[in-house]
């Protein structure tokens, strides 16, 4: 049985770990293949690596920072931030991303996803959809969340659920939705948008913006999401991935934890046979 | 192993990207990766790794044009040290429901297909498989799967491990130095790690 996977975020600027508080306010944390490697011998599924700076001039940074953490990690990377086009997205795959993140420039140009999808296949390409609550809340949940592009800066009056449905028609392998509203709040993660994105696609679904508590994780994914991201609480250390795998275990999400159980996991690179 | 002695791996390179995730895990387990599109390296070198990410047509018309399809059968009838990834296992098969039409190399009988519907797909992310006791190279455990297209029956032949995603599939297979992995030993963490190290001690003495 495929399990939940619980997936810490690495927000990047200038090869720096930072965090973000509503896409402001960033705080630096670390560096971005220490972290990566800390998590994986916590027990991380995956690791989710978005440049939250990502310019034309921010992009051998961004590949540097890609290659560093891939040479320390044994389990899938995703990257996200300034992807515009299949060479951004070719250049990330050779730098050692795994699936590539695409947001704004997909809502722009949506035949983007389909490119993607042709040359790289499905499983390498992820729709990241940022959206806030608007509205009537007569309207429907699909009427109810907006899609925001350009870091949350711009609104495009599309609705969350549809936009994700043509994102996966058009070759999106999987929906990382972040709610604006929550992101960074502590507060939860927006499990009406959650459960809207998850009931629209056929694809895997990754819950993001909000979580500070393995009861929230749980709740996203008993809500319709095949995985959480979660930025801050790891970062500080608060709740380890582990005891938040524990605590999905025990309330009978099925996780990986074999790994940890069996006995404690060596950095990699420290490995031999 | 001594991580001091380098073990070449040859890696074909079918021109789909990112082979970066494969070359970094061969590193930790002491290999080097050599990407070849040469049949003589592929038919005759000590090792080698089939990777695939991209569309089973796609990669079938690239091998025939570097002439690895040959290459690759003549490896597999010899029995020499070869690892399949992902797309690399489906390749092996006869034929694929994602490019109707088109042969695969034929060297394990059976059509690979397309996961269920009522199932997320693609599947993304860890899975429990099943490893027959017979099994050398492949052990039960948690590993990663990227993959929409998946074999369903156990070939007849071959040692399986298997696993389920809406429907039983094939999560491994194996005979004699032969191995083919439907999920990503270089992002299966410690499992995959292990599996890495055993193939890339294959034809040493070192054990592992």
């Amino acid at each position: 049985m495929l399990t939940a996977r619980v997936i810490p975020c690495l927000d990047v600027q200038d090869a720096r770990v930072v965090k973000g508080v509503r896409f402001a306010g960033l705080r630096d944390a670390g560096d971005p293949a220490g972290l990566a490697a800390r998590y994986q011998d916590e027990g991380a599924d995956e690791v989710v690596v978005l440049d939250v700076a990502a310019t034309p001039r921010g992009r051998a940074h961004q590949l540097g920072t890609v290659r560093a953490v891939r040479s320390v990690l044994g389990i899938p990377l995703t990257v996200g931030g300034g992807v515009r086009s299949r060479a951004d997205a070719r250049a990330l795959l050779e730098a050692g991303a795994d699936r590539v993140a695409v947001n704004t420039a997909a809502v722009r140009r949506p035949e983007l996803l389909t490119e993607l999808a042709d040359e790289f296949g499905v499983q390498c390409v992820v729709l990241a959809l940022d959206a806030r609550a608007v509205g009537d809340p007569r309207a429907g949940a699909a009427g109810r969340h907006e899609v925001l592009i350009r870091s949350g800066g711009e609104a495009t009056g599309l609705g969350a659920a549809p936009w994700a449905a043509r994102a996966a028609r058009l070759g999106a392998g999987e929906i990382l939705v972040t709610s604006h509203d929550r992101d960074g709040t502590r507060s939860g993660y927006d499990l009406e948008l959650i459960a809207a994105v998850a009931r629209a696609v056929p694809v895997p679904v990754v819950a993001s913006g909000g979580a500070a508590h393995p009861e929230h994780l749980l709740a996203a994914l008993r809500a319709g999401a095949d995985a959480v991201l979660a930025a801050s609480i790891f970062h500080d250390a608060e709740h380890s991935i582990h005891a938040v795998k524990e605590h999905l275990h025990a309330h009978g999400v099925p996780v990986r934890r074999a790994d940890r159980l069996l006995r404690p996991i060596p950095p990699m690179h420290d490995v031999s046979c | 192993m001594s991580r001091s002695v380098a073990v070449d791996v040859h890696v074909v390179q079918t021109g789909v990207a990112n082979l970066a995730s494969v070359e970094a895990a061969l590193a930790r387990a002491g290999a080097r990766a050599l990407p070849t599109l040469d049949p003589a390296e592929v038919r005759d070198s000590a090792r080698v790794l089939l990777p695939g990410v991209g569309a089973f047509g796609q990669a079938m018309a690239a091998l025939r044009a570097h002439g690895l399809d040959q290459a690759l059968r003549g490896r597999i009838a010899a029995d020499r040290p070869t690892l399949a990834i992902c797309l690399g296992l489906q390749l092996l098969a006869e034929a694929s429901e994602e490019s109707p039409g088109v042969s695969g190399l034929g060297v394990v009988p059976g059509t690979v297909r397309r996961l269920p519907d009522g199932v997320r797909v693609p599947q993304l992310g860890w899975n429990t498989i099943e490893a027959m006791p017979e099994c050398t190279w492949l052990r039960s455990g948690c590993v990663c799967f990227a993959n929409s297209f998946a074999l369903r029956e156990p070939p007849h032949g071959w040692r399986c491990a298997m696993a389920t995603h809406g429907v039983r599939f094939v999560a491994g297979l194996e005979r004699g130095a032969i191995v083919a992995c439907q999920f990503h030993p270089e992002l299966s963490g410690r499992v995959g790690h292990e599996l890495l190290c055993r193939f890339v001690a294959a034809g040493t003495r070192a054990p592992c």
